[in-house]
């Protein structure tokens, strides 16, 4: 098997679909097996439909189409218990983990004058304790491996303010903390860890009426469509264009998680089309 | 950098920044270099990477830069990308 991540095992959080199914087909078009969690289920606080098990079994199908290995379990990344039992059976099966993507994330919006406790312990609980989780069950694995390389899923709003969602802006902040110290405790151990700031991807989380509501709240639901909200996502970039796919953030995995990257680590790599430093006006 | 990113992201110009730690080439590997960090040996501490990894070898960071430019990275422009085992983390 050749690619740029032959004989290396991926476990991959949020995977049934989004960006963790993008992550597990790219990883495994270079030669990666998968070990691929995701909840399949829904949470009150969140106002888009989340994952279903026909999702991750879809991730399934279109790995095991490219050859490849997977292991695919439903654990909700809230729950270290489960989630380590999940990764520990995917280990025994595919005998090791070199790189982990923590990508499960949920989206809900509200002023800080808005939101509810639910909505902020949901966004704290999945957005941030769940990576915490991800890293944790993962590094005795990676160690046993000899190294590997850690990416989390932050955000453009990890590293800048933005209005109606203080709660996913603080816990994607929270989430480039814990990559900050995860780079240096685990740097002896040659394992890397690196976290990737897209801006707007083209997934369920950001193409649902709800997310629609929070660009468009002067238009009446009918006119909120994709090709009339495209030009206020693309206010946000720099970049003439109005989100990125989601295989332009597997890309950014796929090149941390590789070995052209052996000696990156501790960095926040947005992939944000300008986002960050564009200028006002 | 930043400002060019702004300037030609219209245009889809991208434009980005590679910050490596010391690289094995002649700007670092050299006699007056050694000597100089010879003088104090917490020179040679406050320089030390975090990963395990004296130094870096220029294709390490020729393969950022080769990303970087590929379409691997159309929507990637404006950032500062370091290369440096963690050098920077550190402080």
């Amino acid at each position: 098997m050749s690619g740029r991540v032959a004989g290396k095992v991926a476990f991959i959080t949020g995977a049934a679909r989004g960006q963790g199914r993008s992550h597990a087909i790219r990883l495994a078009q270079e030669g990666a097996d998968i070990i691929a969690v995701d909840i399949c289920g829904q949470l009150d606080s969140v106002p888009y439909a989340m994952s279903t098990p026909d999702d991750l079994a879809e991730t399934v199908k279109e790995v095991e189409a490219l050859d490849r290995r997977i292991v695919a379990i439903q654990a909700d990344v809230r729950d270290y218990g489960t989630l380590k039992a999940a990764l520990d059976d995917g280990v025994a099966q595919l005998e090791r983990v070199d790189i982990v993507s923590a990508n499960a994330g949920i989206f809900s919006f509200g002023t800080a004058e808005e939101l509810t406790d639910e909505q902020w312990k949901d966004m704290m609980d999945v957005n941030l304790m769940g990576v915490w989780h991800t890293a944790k069950a993962a590094i005795p694995h990676l160690r046993a491996a000899g190294g590997g390389s850690i990416v989390l899923t932050s955000s453009s709003a990890g590293l800048m303010g933005m209005a109606n969602i203080g709660h996913y802006v603080s816990a994607k902040h929270g989430v480039v903390g814990l990559m900050r110290t995860l780079a240096l405790e685990l740097a002896p151990d040659m394992i890397r860890v690196n976290s990737i700031h897209p801006t707007t991807v083209n997934t369920d989380m950001i193409q649902n009426s709800a997310a629609y509501e929070l660009f468009a709240p002067d238009l009446p639901a009918g006119e909120r469509t994709a090709e009339v909200l495209g030009p206020r996502f693309q206010a946000l970039n720099a970049l003439p264009i109005p989100w990125v796919e989601p295989v332009d953030i597997s890309n950014a995995v796929l090149f941390l998680a590789s070995d052209e990257a052996r000696y990156i680590t501790g960095v926040t790599l947005p992939v944000d089309a300008g986002s960050l430093v564009k200028t006002p006006g | 950098m930043r400002s060019y990113a702004n300037n030609l992201a219209p245009h889809s110009i991208r434009v980005n920044s590679v910050h490596p730690t010391g690289v094995n080439t002649p700007m670092i590997v050299n006699d007056a270099m050694q000597e100089f960090l010879a003088q104090d040996p917490a020179l040679s501490n406050a320089l030390a990477n975090a990963l395990p990894i004296d130094v870096l070898q220029p294709v390490d960071i020729s393969n950022a830069v080769a990303w970087l430019v590929s379409d691997d990275a159309r929507y990637v422009t404006g950032v500062t990308l370091p290369v440096d085992a963690g050098f920077t983390n550190k402080k």
